[in-house]
């Protein structure tokens, strides 16, 4: 069954859409990332435009978060004070995100620029996590290795976070939002797959507190985002967020469901390998010779 | 006697259509619609002769295109080992879609003068595209054939059915990811390759009902319509939450 959607101005199959968002949805409430970085670039390989898939991503991001943070609300597994201060970060870093993407648009390298970011990022995060879980899966019986001291704790600006058992500075746990809220919009992803091991290796959060604060911080600046989006370039696409949310959502209850269930290591080392595994197709595409080498964009400077 | 007249007039005097097209459409205009998945437009028409009919071989060609819009025609190369868009064009105006139906070959039924004054088959269609820059030819031969392969350019020789050298019909299938706004459609008659009678018209392809009231908030209400999307977006969230609660209990 096809559907006609308003903003992409095209028609794609219903099923294909909740699949999707069911897909996206799972690994939300598993691992506690927006499931973005897997989902914007399904919608390009589907044929949706580019900036249509980053901007309801980001919607559809909001929906499936907030079923997951709700599931962990009830667990009292979010450090609300924590997620505050990375979500103030967020709102600058996503203002900052939309004025960069904006400015490669125009420079008409945008698509090459995110794939990129989108290797980058994805390989030295995959790689870190699957050596950080494969060392503590090893020693197994002891507890995984935190960080006590290090520069981080010579910063000023202390505050308890005790959700967390952390007493460290709102400097460090700032600057990852504000990194967070800049990739957010220009990669159309909620960000958890930087800020998840941020908050682990970084900050030293324990990771039953991490999922949930993580979504927490998720959930308020993909919602910026999205109004950014649509205020500005006109490209969420209310149909095909609905029935990717549909899915989503959906698949974000059983997520959460099989995330409880297995142990933190086990779950890290899952998330990495999914990491490397979307880097490398990514990667795969810069280096392999297209069948096509010549594109057609709509508009001028898109 | 008459056969030299009627030839000369062919020639002489294109204006002075013995020949005339009389058209019908299949729908007056196309509907975008939650379950649009393309659409098939029927145009048929007969040939209304005031005077015998004079000689030589009749033709019948049918075009449809979209409305032009500007593209950026990108080519990738190779650089420090890594496929990047190098080169560019830009194209101020191409037809969004367009589709040529003949009622035989093309060499038969149009002269290639004809094509060049008419801007007829594709190439012809798609030719004002940027030819200031070098090498240019070879983004409108990507354009023409990424374009045809999603079947936004069609060339359909022979698929306009003549019966007994008056009645005409073709169909016309469009994709569904068309661009909204007029269709002109126009048809040639031909004699020998020569036009001797056009007809134009045109067909609107717009959103409508849901799909176009969501468009127009999109546009001209872009914050209410960012909320109503976060809105949606949180209350399915919460929705699918609580029933799922409900559902452990």
């Amino acid at each position: 069954m096809q559907i006609y959607l308003p903003i992409a101005e095209i028609s794609v199959n219903l099923f294909l859409l909740l699949g999707l968002g069911g897909i996206v949805g799972i690994l939300s409430g598993m691992f506690g990332v927006g499931g973005g970085f897997l989902l914007t670039p399904l919608l390009f390989f589907i044929g949706i435009p580019p900036a249509v898939a980053v901007a309801t991503g980001a919607t559809q991001i909001v929906a499936s978060s907030v079923s997951g943070l709700l599931a962990h609300l009830k667990r009292r597994t979010v450090d609300l004070r924590m997620g505050s201060v990375l979500l103030i970060g967020g709102l600058i870093g996503a203002g900052l995100g939309i004025i960069i993407f904006n400015y490669l648009r125009s420079m008409g390298q945008v698509d090459l620029l995110v794939t990129i970011f989108y290797v980058v990022f994805l390989g030295i995060i995959g790689s870190l996590m699957f050596i950080e879980s494969l060392r503590a899966i090893r020693k197994s019986g002891r507890i995984p290795t935190r960080r006590k001291h290090n520069w981080i704790h010579n910063l000023p600006f202390k505050i308890k976070f005790r959700v967390s058992g952390l007493y460290i500075s709102v400097i460090p746990p700032m600057m990852v939002g504000v990194f967070v809220g800049i990739l957010s919009a220009i990669m159309g992803v909620g960000g958890g797959f930087i800020m998840v091991p941020a908050m682990i290796y970084l900050l030293g959060m324990p990771t039953k507190v991490v999922i949930g604060t993580s979504l927490f911080q998720i959930i308020f600046v993909t919602a910026f985002t999205t109004l950014l989006h649509a205020t500005t370039n006109y490209t969420v696409d209310i149909v095909l967020a609905v029935f990717l949310l549909i899915g989503g959502v959906i698949g974000a209850q059983f997520g959460t469901h099989i995330g409880l269930k297995l142990k933190a290591e086990q779950l890290r080392i899952l998330l990495a390998l999914l990491v490397l595994t979307v880097c490398f197709k990514l990667g795969l595409d810069l280096l392999l010779q297209p069948a096509e080498v010549y594109s057609i964009a709509k508009g001028i400077g898109t | 006697m008459m056969r030299l007249f009627a030839f000369l007039m062919l020639f002489a005097a294109p204006l002075a259509a013995q020949e005339e097209i009389v058209l019908g459409l299949s729908q007056d205009a196309v509907a975008i619609t939650a379950d649009f998945d393309g659409s098939e437009i029927l145009v048929f028409g007969a040939i209304r002769r005031e005077s015998p009919m004079p000689d030589g071989q009749l033709g019948v060609i049918v075009t449809v295109a979209g409305p032009d819009t500007p593209i950026v025609v990108r080519r990738k190369a190779r650089r420090l080992g890594i496929w990047v868009n190098v080169d560019d064009v830009k194209i101020d105006a191409a037809p969004s879609f367009y589709a040529v139906a003949t009622s035989g070959p093309l060499s038969k039924v149009l002269r290639p003068s004809e094509d060049l004054h008419n801007r007829i088959t594709i190439p012809q269609a798609v030719r004002e595209v940027g030819t200031n820059v070098l090498d240019s030819r070879s983004f409108a031969r990507a354009l023409m054939r990424i374009r045809e392969r999603d079947n936004l350019y069609q060339t359909l020789e022979g698929q306009v059915d003549l019966s007994r050298d008056t009645l005409f019909e073709t169909h016309i299938a469009m994709p569904a990811n068309l661009t909204e706004g007029f269709y002109v459609a126009r048809i040639f008659l031909t004699r020998d390759g020569n036009v001797v009678d056009t007809y134009v018209t045109s067909i609107p392809v717009k959103k409508v009902g849901m799909e176009r009231w969501l468009y127009n908030l999109a546009h001209e209400q872009a914050l209410l319509y960012g909320l109503l999307s976060l809105a949606i977006a949180i209350s399915a969230g919460w929705l699918a939450s609580a029933a799922f609660g409900l559902l452990r209990r």
